[in-house]
Protein backbone atom coordinates (compact mmCIF):
# COMPACT_ATOMS: atom_id res chain seq x y z
CA UNK A 1 0.00 0.00 0.00
CA UNK A 2 2.91 2.49 0.72
CA UNK A 3 4.03 2.43 -3.09
CA UNK A 4 0.26 3.43 -3.79
CA UNK A 5 0.24 6.72 -2.16
CA UNK A 6 4.18 7.46 -3.31
CA UNK A 7 4.42 10.45 -5.85
CA UNK A 8 3.02 9.51 -9.38
CA UNK A 9 6.68 10.45 -10.40
CA UNK A 10 7.48 7.30 -8.96
CA UNK A 11 5.06 4.97 -10.62
CA UNK A 12 6.43 6.03 -13.99
CA UNK A 13 9.69 4.19 -13.19
CA UNK A 14 7.70 1.16 -13.96
CA UNK A 15 8.36 1.29 -17.42
CA UNK A 16 11.76 1.06 -17.40
CA UNK A 17 12.51 -1.90 -15.42
CA UNK A 18 15.34 -1.34 -13.23
CA UNK A 19 18.68 -2.24 -14.32
CA UNK A 20 19.43 -4.60 -12.02
CA UNK A 21 21.43 -7.11 -13.96
CA UNK A 22 21.89 -10.60 -12.17
CA UNK A 23 24.17 -12.94 -14.10
CA UNK A 24 23.04 -15.71 -11.95
CA UNK A 25 19.34 -16.05 -13.07
CA UNK A 26 18.38 -18.73 -14.98
CA UNK A 27 17.45 -18.61 -18.25
CA UNK A 28 13.25 -19.44 -17.54
CA UNK A 29 13.54 -16.81 -14.93
CA UNK A 30 14.54 -14.12 -17.24
CA UNK A 31 11.91 -15.09 -19.87
CA UNK A 32 9.55 -14.97 -16.99
CA UNK A 33 10.44 -12.00 -15.86
CA UNK A 34 10.33 -10.44 -19.66
CA UNK A 35 6.89 -11.92 -20.23
CA UNK A 36 6.15 -10.32 -17.00
CA UNK A 37 7.37 -6.72 -17.97
CA UNK A 38 5.48 -7.26 -21.63
CA UNK A 39 2.22 -8.01 -20.22
CA UNK A 40 2.32 -5.77 -18.17
CA UNK A 41 3.56 -3.01 -20.35
CA UNK A 42 0.21 -2.15 -22.12
CA UNK A 43 -1.63 -1.43 -19.03
CA UNK A 44 1.10 0.13 -17.51
CA UNK A 45 1.30 2.87 -20.83
CA UNK A 46 -2.37 3.46 -20.69
CA UNK A 47 -2.68 4.02 -17.30
CA UNK A 48 0.69 6.78 -16.90
CA UNK A 49 -0.59 8.41 -20.62
CA UNK A 50 -3.81 9.05 -18.91
CA UNK A 51 -3.21 9.90 -15.41
CA UNK A 52 0.45 10.75 -14.47
CA UNK A 53 1.31 12.14 -18.14
CA UNK A 54 -1.23 14.87 -17.38
CA UNK A 55 -0.94 15.77 -14.27
CA UNK A 56 2.36 16.44 -15.18
CA UNK A 57 1.53 18.63 -17.46
CA UNK A 58 -1.03 20.31 -15.33
CA UNK A 59 1.64 21.26 -12.90
CA UNK A 60 3.31 22.90 -15.61
CA UNK A 61 0.13 24.66 -17.20
CA UNK A 62 -0.90 25.78 -13.59
CA UNK A 63 2.38 27.61 -13.55
CA UNK A 64 1.52 29.64 -16.32
CA UNK A 65 -0.79 32.66 -17.27
CA UNK A 66 -3.08 30.50 -20.13
CA UNK A 67 -6.21 31.64 -21.14
CA UNK A 68 -7.91 30.18 -23.83
CA UNK A 69 -9.43 33.55 -25.02
CA UNK A 70 -6.76 35.15 -24.41
CA UNK A 71 -4.13 32.89 -26.25
CA UNK A 72 -1.61 35.14 -27.14
CA UNK A 73 -0.71 36.40 -23.37
CA UNK A 74 0.36 32.72 -22.47
CA UNK A 75 3.40 33.99 -20.19
CA UNK A 76 4.94 31.76 -17.11
CA UNK A 77 3.78 33.47 -14.01
CA UNK A 78 5.16 30.73 -11.31
CA UNK A 79 2.73 30.57 -8.22
CA UNK A 80 0.10 33.08 -8.97
CA UNK A 81 -2.17 30.91 -9.99
CA UNK A 82 -2.17 29.05 -6.42
CA UNK A 83 -2.11 32.29 -4.92
CA UNK A 84 -5.37 33.32 -6.81
CA UNK A 85 -7.17 30.39 -6.19
CA UNK A 86 -6.15 29.54 -2.35
CA UNK A 87 -6.83 33.27 -1.56
CA UNK A 88 -10.13 32.93 -3.38
CA UNK A 89 -13.86 32.59 -1.05
CA UNK A 90 -14.69 30.32 -3.84
CA UNK A 91 -12.27 27.71 -3.36
CA UNK A 92 -12.68 27.79 0.23
CA UNK A 93 -16.59 27.71 -0.05
CA UNK A 94 -16.34 24.53 -2.61
CA UNK A 95 -13.61 22.78 0.06
CA UNK A 96 -15.93 23.36 2.96
CA UNK A 97 -19.03 21.57 1.02
CA UNK A 98 -16.89 18.89 -0.21
CA UNK A 99 -15.58 17.69 3.24
CA UNK A 100 -19.20 18.43 4.65
CA UNK A 101 -20.54 16.09 2.19
CA UNK A 102 -18.15 13.80 2.27
CA UNK A 103 -17.76 13.49 6.46
CA UNK A 104 -21.51 13.44 6.32
CA UNK A 105 -22.40 10.94 3.37
CA UNK A 106 -19.88 8.25 4.28
CA UNK A 107 -20.51 8.02 7.99
CA UNK A 108 -24.49 8.02 7.17
CA UNK A 109 -23.59 5.63 4.10
CA UNK A 110 -21.24 3.41 7.25
CA UNK A 111 -24.13 2.99 9.67
CA UNK A 112 -26.86 2.45 7.04
CA UNK A 113 -24.17 0.11 4.50
CA UNK A 114 -24.00 -2.18 8.24
CA UNK A 115 -27.64 -2.51 8.70
CA UNK A 116 -27.69 -3.01 5.02
CA UNK A 117 -25.09 -5.74 5.43
CA UNK A 118 -26.78 -7.32 8.92
CA UNK A 119 -30.24 -7.25 7.15
CA UNK A 120 -28.33 -9.31 4.11
CA UNK A 121 -26.60 -11.73 6.61
CA UNK A 122 -29.33 -12.54 9.18
CA UNK A 123 -32.85 -12.35 7.73
CA UNK A 124 -34.59 -15.26 7.90
CA UNK A 125 -36.31 -15.11 4.58
CA UNK A 126 -36.16 -13.46 1.44
CA UNK A 127 -32.50 -12.78 1.95
CA UNK A 128 -31.97 -12.44 -2.03
CA UNK A 129 -34.94 -10.72 -2.66
CA UNK A 130 -33.09 -7.88 -0.48
CA UNK A 131 -29.76 -8.53 -2.08
CA UNK A 132 -31.86 -7.93 -5.47
CA UNK A 133 -33.41 -4.43 -4.66
CA UNK A 134 -30.05 -3.11 -2.91
CA UNK A 135 -28.29 -3.87 -5.88
CA UNK A 136 -30.78 -1.17 -7.73
CA UNK A 137 -29.19 1.97 -6.25
CA UNK A 138 -25.90 0.46 -6.97
CA UNK A 139 -26.64 0.00 -10.71
CA UNK A 140 -28.74 2.94 -11.56
CA UNK A 141 -27.13 5.74 -13.66
CA UNK A 142 -26.06 8.63 -11.20
CA UNK A 143 -27.44 11.22 -13.57
CA UNK A 144 -30.80 9.52 -13.97
CA UNK A 145 -31.44 9.18 -10.57
CA UNK A 146 -30.17 12.81 -9.73
CA UNK A 147 -32.83 13.89 -12.11
CA UNK A 148 -35.05 11.84 -10.07
CA UNK A 149 -34.38 13.60 -7.13
CA UNK A 150 -34.19 16.63 -8.71
CA UNK A 151 -38.05 16.43 -9.62
CA UNK A 152 -38.97 14.99 -6.71
CA UNK A 153 -37.60 18.06 -4.62
CA UNK A 154 -39.44 20.63 -6.67
CA UNK A 155 -41.98 22.50 -5.36
CA UNK A 156 -45.52 21.77 -7.29
CA UNK A 157 -44.42 19.00 -8.72
CA UNK A 158 -42.37 16.48 -6.64
CA UNK A 159 -43.93 13.71 -4.34
CA UNK A 160 -40.52 14.37 -1.59
CA UNK A 161 -41.38 18.57 -2.32
CA UNK A 162 -45.30 18.43 -1.75
CA UNK A 163 -44.38 16.23 1.76
CA UNK A 164 -42.43 19.21 3.05
CA UNK A 165 -44.62 21.92 2.46
CA UNK A 166 -43.63 22.62 -1.14
CA UNK A 167 -40.03 24.32 0.49
CA UNK A 168 -38.11 25.11 -2.46
CA UNK A 169 -35.68 23.14 -0.54
CA UNK A 170 -32.69 23.23 -3.88
CA UNK A 171 -32.52 26.96 -4.01
CA UNK A 172 -30.71 27.24 -0.36
CA UNK A 173 -27.45 25.87 0.44
CA UNK A 174 -27.92 23.89 4.03
CA UNK A 175 -30.89 22.11 2.88
CA UNK A 176 -29.73 21.49 -0.74
CA UNK A 177 -26.25 20.02 0.50
CA UNK A 178 -28.87 17.91 2.89
CA UNK A 179 -30.47 16.69 -0.23
CA UNK A 180 -26.89 16.18 -2.17
CA UNK A 181 -25.73 13.94 0.91
CA UNK A 182 -29.23 11.86 0.33
CA UNK A 183 -28.57 11.15 -3.14
CA UNK A 184 -24.98 9.99 -2.65
CA UNK A 185 -26.31 7.92 0.42
CA UNK A 186 -29.12 6.23 -1.37
CA UNK A 187 -26.52 5.89 -4.41
CA UNK A 188 -23.35 4.25 -2.16
CA UNK A 189 -25.31 2.45 0.71
CA UNK A 190 -25.48 -0.64 -1.19
CA UNK A 191 -21.96 -0.70 -2.33
CA UNK A 192 -21.13 -0.38 1.09
CA UNK A 193 -23.29 -2.81 2.32
CA UNK A 194 -21.96 -5.65 -0.02
CA UNK A 195 -18.20 -4.81 1.10
CA UNK A 196 -19.43 -5.11 4.68
CA UNK A 197 -21.49 -8.18 3.74
CA UNK A 198 -18.28 -9.94 2.58
CA UNK A 199 -17.04 -8.97 6.27
CA UNK A 200 -19.11 -9.74 8.17
CA UNK A 201 -18.97 -13.97 6.26
CA UNK A 202 -15.96 -14.32 7.76
CA UNK A 203 -16.90 -13.51 11.49
CA UNK A 204 -16.96 -17.31 12.76
CA UNK A 205 -20.36 -18.26 14.12
CA UNK A 206 -18.94 -20.39 16.92
CA UNK A 207 -17.57 -17.33 18.42
CA UNK A 208 -21.05 -15.68 18.38
CA UNK A 209 -22.55 -18.85 19.70
CA UNK A 210 -19.93 -18.82 22.82
CA UNK A 211 -20.13 -15.24 23.26
CA UNK A 212 -24.13 -15.36 23.35
CA UNK A 213 -23.81 -18.70 25.76
CA UNK A 214 -21.62 -16.65 28.30
CA UNK A 215 -24.15 -14.17 28.38
CA UNK A 216 -23.58 -11.34 26.00
CA UNK A 217 -25.93 -9.30 24.41
CA UNK A 218 -26.49 -8.72 21.43
CA UNK A 219 -25.39 -5.37 20.87
CA UNK A 220 -22.02 -6.70 23.20
CA UNK A 221 -21.58 -9.72 20.77
CA UNK A 222 -21.97 -7.07 17.70
CA UNK A 223 -19.63 -4.31 19.33
CA UNK A 224 -16.60 -6.78 20.81
CA UNK A 225 -16.70 -9.63 18.26
CA UNK A 226 -18.21 -8.73 14.80
CA UNK A 227 -17.07 -5.16 14.38
CA UNK A 228 -13.40 -6.09 15.32
CA UNK A 229 -13.09 -9.05 13.33
CA UNK A 230 -14.83 -6.68 10.52
CA UNK A 231 -12.28 -3.91 10.55
CA UNK A 232 -10.25 -4.99 7.45
CA UNK A 233 -13.31 -5.15 5.42
CA UNK A 234 -14.69 -1.69 6.97
CA UNK A 235 -11.01 0.28 6.50
CA UNK A 236 -11.31 -0.96 2.84
CA UNK A 237 -14.36 0.03 2.44
CA UNK A 238 -14.25 3.54 4.57
CA UNK A 239 -11.35 4.23 2.33
CA UNK A 240 -12.91 3.81 -1.20
CA UNK A 241 -16.05 4.98 -0.10
CA UNK A 242 -14.07 8.39 1.38
CA UNK A 243 -11.90 9.40 -1.76
CA UNK A 244 -14.69 8.10 -3.91
CA UNK A 245 -16.94 10.83 -2.29
CA UNK A 246 -14.39 13.43 -2.09
CA UNK A 247 -14.84 13.62 -5.67
CA UNK A 248 -18.69 14.16 -6.15
CA UNK A 249 -19.90 15.80 -9.18
CA UNK A 250 -22.53 13.82 -11.42
CA UNK A 251 -25.13 14.69 -8.12
CA UNK A 252 -24.45 18.62 -7.55
CA UNK A 253 -24.32 18.95 -11.40
CA UNK A 254 -28.01 18.15 -11.58
CA UNK A 255 -29.43 18.71 -8.67
CA UNK A 256 -27.91 22.33 -8.11
CA UNK A 257 -25.22 23.09 -10.80
CA UNK A 258 -23.16 24.24 -8.17
CA UNK A 259 -25.46 27.38 -7.23
CA UNK A 260 -26.08 29.20 -3.75
CA UNK A 261 -22.63 27.92 -3.12
CA UNK A 262 -23.06 24.01 -3.12
CA UNK A 263 -20.58 23.50 -5.25
CA UNK A 264 -18.22 21.19 -4.88
CA UNK A 265 -14.17 20.96 -6.01
CA UNK A 266 -15.01 19.15 -9.15
CA UNK A 267 -17.88 21.10 -9.68
CA UNK A 268 -16.19 24.82 -9.59
CA UNK A 269 -12.48 22.68 -11.28
CA UNK A 270 -15.35 21.90 -13.99
CA UNK A 271 -16.89 25.40 -14.44
CA UNK A 272 -13.52 27.19 -14.05
CA UNK A 273 -12.62 25.01 -17.26
CA UNK A 274 -15.50 25.58 -19.39
CA UNK A 275 -17.24 28.98 -18.45
CA UNK A 276 -13.72 31.06 -17.63
CA UNK A 277 -11.48 28.81 -20.58
CA UNK A 278 -8.69 29.17 -17.80
CA UNK A 279 -6.39 26.80 -18.65
CA UNK A 280 -3.89 27.76 -15.83
CA UNK A 281 -5.93 28.63 -12.87
CA UNK A 282 -7.78 25.19 -13.80
CA UNK A 283 -5.02 23.52 -13.89
CA UNK A 284 -3.76 25.02 -9.88
CA UNK A 285 -7.43 23.34 -9.26
CA UNK A 286 -6.75 20.04 -10.37
CA UNK A 287 -2.81 20.11 -8.55
CA UNK A 288 -4.83 21.01 -5.12
CA UNK A 289 -7.46 18.61 -5.42
CA UNK A 290 -4.91 15.63 -6.00
CA UNK A 291 -3.18 16.78 -2.93
CA UNK A 292 -6.01 16.56 -1.01
CA UNK A 293 -6.61 13.28 -2.09
CA UNK A 294 -3.48 12.28 -1.47
CA UNK A 295 -3.55 13.85 1.98
CA UNK A 296 -7.08 12.13 2.75
CA UNK A 297 -5.16 8.51 1.34
CA UNK A 298 -1.83 9.00 3.96
CA UNK A 299 -3.93 10.01 7.15
CA UNK A 300 -6.15 6.58 6.13
CA UNK A 301 -2.85 4.45 5.87
CA UNK A 302 -1.06 6.39 8.48
CA UNK A 303 -3.99 5.72 11.10
CA UNK A 304 -4.49 2.33 9.82
CA UNK A 305 -1.18 0.90 9.59
CA UNK A 306 -0.84 -2.76 8.75
CA UNK A 307 -4.59 -3.12 8.72
CA UNK A 308 -4.57 -0.70 5.32
CA UNK A 309 -5.16 -3.19 2.20
CA UNK A 310 -2.52 -4.48 0.28
CA UNK A 311 -3.47 -6.45 -2.92
CA UNK A 312 -7.50 -6.00 -1.81
CA UNK A 313 -9.30 -3.47 -2.89
CA UNK A 314 -12.77 -3.33 -3.80
CA UNK A 315 -14.08 -0.78 -6.73
CA UNK A 316 -15.36 2.77 -7.20
CA UNK B 1 -26.61 -19.79 11.38
CA UNK B 2 -29.43 -21.90 11.25
CA UNK B 3 -31.97 -20.22 13.70
CA UNK B 4 -33.34 -23.20 15.98
CA UNK B 5 -36.36 -21.08 16.81
CA UNK B 6 -38.19 -18.99 14.76
CA UNK B 7 -40.81 -16.89 16.78
CA UNK B 8 -44.03 -15.06 14.79
CA UNK B 9 -42.13 -11.50 16.30
CA UNK B 10 -38.65 -12.71 15.05
CA UNK B 11 -40.37 -13.57 11.69
CA UNK B 12 -42.68 -10.11 11.46
CA UNK B 13 -39.42 -7.94 12.31
CA UNK B 14 -37.17 -9.24 9.75
CA UNK B 15 -39.80 -9.18 7.07
CA UNK B 16 -40.37 -5.36 8.36
CA UNK B 17 -36.33 -4.74 7.99
CA UNK B 18 -36.25 -6.76 4.83
CA UNK B 19 -39.85 -4.54 3.36
CA UNK B 20 -38.19 -1.31 4.30
CA UNK B 21 -34.91 -2.09 2.61
CA UNK B 22 -36.63 -2.77 -0.45
CA UNK B 23 -38.96 0.10 -0.28
CA UNK B 24 -36.18 2.74 -0.17
CA UNK B 25 -34.46 1.11 -2.86
CA UNK B 26 -37.52 1.17 -4.78
CA UNK B 27 -39.33 4.40 -4.65
CA UNK B 28 -36.91 6.75 -5.81
CA UNK B 29 -36.65 4.46 -9.23
CA UNK B 30 -40.44 3.75 -9.51
CA UNK B 31 -40.91 7.93 -8.82
CA UNK B 32 -38.48 8.42 -12.50
CA UNK B 33 -40.66 5.66 -13.93
CA UNK B 34 -44.13 6.80 -13.06
CA UNK B 35 -43.19 10.98 -14.15
CA UNK B 36 -41.71 9.06 -17.70
CA UNK B 37 -45.60 8.70 -18.05
CA UNK B 38 -47.05 11.96 -17.11
CA UNK B 39 -48.40 13.58 -20.06
CA UNK B 40 -47.21 17.45 -19.80
CA UNK B 41 -50.25 19.03 -18.52
CA UNK B 42 -49.80 16.73 -15.16
CA UNK B 43 -45.85 17.08 -15.05
CA UNK B 44 -46.95 19.76 -12.24
CA UNK B 45 -49.15 17.59 -10.30
CA UNK B 46 -46.87 15.99 -7.18
CA UNK B 47 -48.56 12.99 -7.25
CA UNK B 48 -47.03 10.04 -6.86
CA UNK B 49 -48.15 8.00 -9.61
CA UNK B 50 -49.38 9.49 -13.17
CA UNK B 51 -53.46 9.80 -13.00
CA UNK B 52 -52.95 9.56 -17.20
CA UNK B 53 -50.48 7.32 -18.43
CA UNK B 54 -48.82 8.24 -22.31
CA UNK B 55 -46.11 7.04 -23.87
CA UNK B 56 -45.14 10.62 -25.79
CA UNK B 57 -42.50 11.32 -23.64
CA UNK B 58 -40.83 8.13 -25.23
CA UNK B 59 -42.00 8.59 -28.54
CA UNK B 60 -40.56 12.07 -27.89
CA UNK B 61 -36.94 10.95 -27.18
CA UNK B 62 -36.99 7.84 -29.38
CA UNK B 63 -37.70 10.24 -32.30
CA UNK B 64 -34.95 12.58 -32.24
CA UNK B 65 -30.96 12.19 -33.14
CA UNK B 66 -31.07 13.93 -29.93
CA UNK B 67 -31.02 11.05 -27.88
CA UNK B 68 -30.72 8.18 -30.85
CA UNK B 69 -26.99 8.87 -31.62
CA UNK B 70 -25.83 9.20 -28.38
CA UNK B 71 -27.48 6.05 -27.30
CA UNK B 72 -25.60 4.70 -30.30
CA UNK B 73 -22.09 6.20 -28.61
CA UNK B 74 -22.91 4.75 -25.15
CA UNK B 75 -23.25 1.40 -26.15
CA UNK B 76 -20.03 1.90 -28.93
CA UNK B 77 -18.45 3.69 -26.38
CA UNK B 78 -18.67 1.26 -23.71
CA UNK B 79 -17.99 -2.08 -25.63
CA UNK B 80 -15.01 -0.98 -26.99
CA UNK B 81 -13.50 0.04 -23.97
CA UNK B 82 -14.62 -2.54 -22.12
CA UNK B 83 -13.15 -4.69 -24.84
CA UNK B 84 -9.79 -3.45 -24.46
CA UNK B 85 -9.75 -2.99 -20.66
CA UNK B 86 -10.41 -6.13 -20.34
CA UNK B 87 -7.71 -8.00 -22.83
CA UNK B 88 -4.92 -5.31 -20.95
CA UNK B 89 -6.10 -6.60 -17.74
CA UNK B 90 -5.87 -9.47 -18.52
CA UNK B 91 -2.64 -9.89 -19.31
CA UNK B 92 -1.53 -7.14 -16.08
CA UNK B 93 -3.05 -10.05 -13.92
CA UNK B 94 -2.10 -12.84 -15.40
CA UNK B 95 1.56 -11.45 -14.49
CA UNK B 96 0.78 -10.39 -10.96
CA UNK B 97 -1.00 -13.39 -9.98
CA UNK B 98 1.73 -15.81 -11.87
CA UNK B 99 5.27 -14.60 -12.83
CA UNK B 100 7.91 -13.26 -10.57
CA UNK B 101 9.38 -10.11 -11.67
CA UNK B 102 10.36 -7.12 -10.23
CA UNK B 103 8.18 -4.11 -9.84
CA UNK B 104 4.80 -5.92 -9.14
CA UNK B 105 4.79 -4.09 -6.24
CA UNK B 106 4.43 -0.42 -8.37
CA UNK B 107 2.76 -2.12 -10.33
CA UNK B 108 -0.30 -2.87 -7.60
CA UNK B 109 0.18 1.11 -5.91
CA UNK B 110 -0.31 2.16 -9.59
CA UNK B 111 -3.24 0.78 -10.26
CA UNK B 112 -4.46 1.56 -6.13
CA UNK B 113 -3.77 5.45 -7.09
CA UNK B 114 -5.39 5.32 -10.42
CA UNK B 115 -9.02 3.44 -8.61
CA UNK B 116 -8.85 6.37 -6.12
CA UNK B 117 -7.83 9.29 -8.57
CA UNK B 118 -9.68 12.53 -8.66
CA UNK B 119 -10.78 12.56 -12.05
CA UNK B 120 -11.61 16.25 -12.56
CA UNK B 121 -7.50 16.91 -12.00
CA UNK B 122 -7.46 15.29 -15.37
CA UNK B 123 -10.30 17.68 -17.27
CA UNK B 124 -7.64 20.79 -17.25
CA UNK B 125 -5.24 18.90 -18.93
CA UNK B 126 -6.79 16.19 -20.83
CA UNK B 127 -9.01 18.67 -22.42
CA UNK B 128 -5.65 20.79 -23.51
CA UNK B 129 -4.21 17.40 -24.57
CA UNK B 130 -7.22 15.76 -26.65
CA UNK B 131 -7.20 19.19 -28.38
CA UNK B 132 -4.24 19.41 -29.55
CA UNK B 133 -3.91 15.37 -30.72
CA UNK B 134 -7.44 15.74 -32.51
CA UNK B 135 -9.14 13.45 -30.01
CA UNK B 136 -11.71 15.90 -28.74
CA UNK B 137 -14.84 15.52 -29.44
CA UNK B 138 -14.07 11.43 -31.10
CA UNK B 139 -14.97 8.46 -29.65
CA UNK B 140 -11.15 7.63 -29.02
CA UNK B 141 -11.03 10.52 -26.91
CA UNK B 142 -13.39 8.81 -23.98
CA UNK B 143 -12.61 5.19 -24.84
CA UNK B 144 -8.69 6.19 -23.79
CA UNK B 145 -9.32 7.70 -19.92
CA UNK B 146 -12.32 4.94 -19.69
CA UNK B 147 -9.90 2.41 -20.71
CA UNK B 148 -7.06 3.45 -18.37
CA UNK B 149 -9.61 3.94 -15.68
CA UNK B 150 -10.95 0.00 -15.62
CA UNK B 151 -7.51 -1.43 -15.99
CA UNK B 152 -7.03 -1.10 -11.98
CA UNK B 153 -10.42 -2.74 -11.30
CA UNK B 154 -9.84 -5.27 -14.28
CA UNK B 155 -6.15 -5.56 -12.51
CA UNK B 156 -7.53 -6.55 -9.07
CA UNK B 157 -10.39 -8.86 -10.01
CA UNK B 158 -8.40 -10.86 -12.50
CA UNK B 159 -5.41 -11.04 -10.47
CA UNK B 160 -7.90 -13.10 -7.09
CA UNK B 161 -9.37 -15.13 -9.99
CA UNK B 162 -6.30 -15.74 -11.63
CA UNK B 163 -4.87 -16.99 -8.34
CA UNK B 164 -7.57 -19.84 -8.26
CA UNK B 165 -6.97 -21.63 -11.19
CA UNK B 166 -4.82 -25.00 -10.66
CA UNK B 167 -0.95 -24.06 -11.71
CA UNK B 168 -0.57 -27.70 -12.55
CA UNK B 169 -3.10 -27.49 -15.77
CA UNK B 170 -0.19 -24.82 -17.11
CA UNK B 171 2.74 -26.76 -16.54
CA UNK B 172 1.52 -29.15 -18.33
CA UNK B 173 0.79 -27.32 -20.93
CA UNK B 174 4.37 -26.03 -20.84
CA UNK B 175 5.45 -30.04 -20.79
CA UNK B 176 3.46 -30.52 -24.39
CA UNK B 177 5.72 -27.86 -25.32
CA UNK B 178 3.67 -25.11 -24.97
CA UNK B 179 5.18 -21.47 -24.72
CA UNK B 180 4.32 -19.24 -21.76
CA UNK B 181 2.14 -17.07 -24.36
CA UNK B 182 0.42 -20.15 -25.38
CA UNK B 183 -0.47 -21.78 -22.23
CA UNK B 184 -1.81 -18.27 -21.54
CA UNK B 185 -4.02 -18.37 -23.98
CA UNK B 186 -4.96 -21.74 -24.41
CA UNK B 187 -4.84 -23.17 -21.00
CA UNK B 188 -5.81 -20.34 -18.69
CA UNK B 189 -7.81 -17.92 -20.84
CA UNK B 190 -10.36 -19.95 -21.05
CA UNK B 191 -10.62 -21.20 -17.39
CA UNK B 192 -10.78 -17.40 -16.31
CA UNK B 193 -13.40 -16.71 -18.48
CA UNK B 194 -16.11 -16.51 -15.47
CA UNK B 195 -13.47 -13.63 -13.87
CA UNK B 196 -13.37 -11.76 -17.52
CA UNK B 197 -17.26 -11.51 -17.59
CA UNK B 198 -17.45 -9.98 -14.26
CA UNK B 199 -14.65 -7.89 -15.04
CA UNK B 200 -16.44 -6.76 -18.33
CA UNK B 201 -19.53 -6.04 -16.63
CA UNK B 202 -18.37 -4.12 -13.81
CA UNK B 203 -15.90 -1.74 -16.65
CA UNK B 204 -19.48 -2.03 -18.90
CA UNK B 205 -20.97 -0.23 -16.13
CA UNK B 206 -18.54 2.34 -15.13
CA UNK B 207 -18.27 3.46 -18.25
CA UNK B 208 -21.86 3.58 -18.90
CA UNK B 209 -22.25 5.49 -15.52
CA UNK B 210 -19.49 8.26 -16.27
CA UNK B 211 -20.84 11.55 -16.90
CA UNK B 212 -17.62 14.42 -16.47
CA UNK B 213 -15.53 12.87 -18.64
CA UNK B 214 -18.65 12.56 -21.23
CA UNK B 215 -19.79 16.56 -21.06
CA UNK B 216 -15.65 17.33 -20.44
CA UNK B 217 -14.57 15.80 -23.58
CA UNK B 218 -17.46 16.14 -26.48
CA UNK B 219 -18.87 19.02 -28.01
CA UNK B 220 -21.71 17.76 -29.97
CA UNK B 221 -23.69 14.21 -30.25
CA UNK B 222 -21.48 12.68 -32.42
CA UNK B 223 -19.93 11.32 -29.54
CA UNK B 224 -21.82 12.97 -26.47
CA UNK B 225 -22.84 9.49 -24.62
CA UNK B 226 -26.67 8.95 -23.56
CA UNK B 227 -26.04 10.45 -19.80
CA UNK B 228 -24.33 13.46 -21.05
CA UNK B 229 -27.18 13.84 -23.79
CA UNK B 230 -29.61 14.20 -21.45
CA UNK B 231 -27.92 17.16 -19.58
CA UNK B 232 -28.56 19.20 -22.67
CA UNK B 233 -32.23 18.30 -23.70
CA UNK B 234 -33.80 21.46 -24.55
CA UNK B 235 -37.63 22.08 -24.41
CA UNK B 236 -40.44 22.65 -27.13
CA UNK B 237 -40.18 26.14 -25.95
CA UNK B 238 -37.25 28.33 -23.82
CA UNK B 239 -39.59 28.57 -20.88
CA UNK B 240 -40.47 24.21 -20.36
CA UNK B 241 -38.17 22.30 -18.68
CA UNK B 242 -37.97 19.14 -20.63
CA UNK B 243 -39.16 16.59 -17.23
CA UNK B 244 -41.21 13.99 -19.23
CA UNK B 245 -38.31 13.51 -22.08
CA UNK B 246 -35.64 13.92 -19.30
CA UNK B 247 -37.52 11.46 -17.13
CA UNK B 248 -38.36 8.98 -20.02
CA UNK B 249 -34.73 9.08 -21.16
CA UNK B 250 -32.95 8.06 -17.90
CA UNK B 251 -35.41 5.16 -17.78
CA UNK B 252 -34.40 4.06 -21.11
CA UNK B 253 -30.60 4.56 -20.22
CA UNK B 254 -31.49 3.27 -16.32
CA UNK B 255 -33.93 -0.05 -17.22
CA UNK B 256 -31.49 -2.07 -19.40
CA UNK B 257 -28.81 -1.54 -16.45
CA UNK B 258 -31.08 -2.40 -13.83
CA UNK B 259 -32.11 -6.13 -15.86
CA UNK B 260 -28.35 -6.20 -16.47
CA UNK B 261 -27.65 -5.99 -12.63
CA UNK B 262 -30.49 -8.20 -11.74
CA UNK B 263 -29.38 -10.55 -14.11
CA UNK B 264 -25.73 -11.10 -13.26
CA UNK B 265 -25.92 -10.19 -10.03
CA UNK B 266 -23.82 -12.84 -8.58
CA UNK B 267 -21.27 -12.23 -10.97
CA UNK B 268 -21.17 -8.61 -9.25
CA UNK B 269 -21.25 -9.17 -6.04
CA UNK B 270 -18.20 -11.96 -6.50
CA UNK B 271 -16.67 -9.11 -8.34
CA UNK B 272 -17.29 -6.23 -6.07
CA UNK B 273 -15.98 -8.58 -2.89
CA UNK B 274 -13.80 -10.49 -4.27
CA UNK B 275 -10.03 -8.35 -3.32
CA UNK B 276 -11.83 -7.46 -0.55
CA UNK B 277 -12.17 -11.31 0.98
CA UNK B 278 -9.54 -12.93 -0.50
CA UNK B 279 -6.87 -10.42 0.21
Amino acid sequence: MSEAVGTVAASETIEEPPGRRKPQLSEGARAERRLGWMLCAPAVIVMIAVTAFPVGYAIYLSLERYNLELPKAVKFIGFSNYAAVLSSPYWWQALKVTVIITVFSVAITLVLGMILALVMHRTLFGRGTVRTAALIPYGIVTVAAAYGWQYAWTPGQGYLAAAFNNNAVLTSEVKAIAVIILAEVWKTTPFMGLLLLAGLSLVSEDLQKAAKVDGATAWQRFTKITLPLMKPAILVALLFRTLDSFRIFDNIYILTAGANGTGSVSVIGYHNLFNALNLGIGSAISILIFICVGIIAFLFIKGFGTAAPGTDIGNR
Amino acid sequence: MAAVTTTPRQKVSWGTANFVVVALALIPVLWMVSLSFKTPAAILDPSYLPKQWTWSNYSQILSTSQFIRPLVNSIGIGLISTLVAVVLASMAAYAVARLRFPGKGLLIGMALLIAVFPQIALITPMFSIERALGLFNTWAGLIIPYVAFGLPLGIYILSAFFREIPWELEKAAKMDGATPFQAFMKVIAPLAAPGMVTTAILVFLACWNDFLFAISFTSTTSSRTAPASIAYFSGSSQFTVPTGPIAAAAVVITIPIIIFVLFFQRRIVAGLTSGAVKG
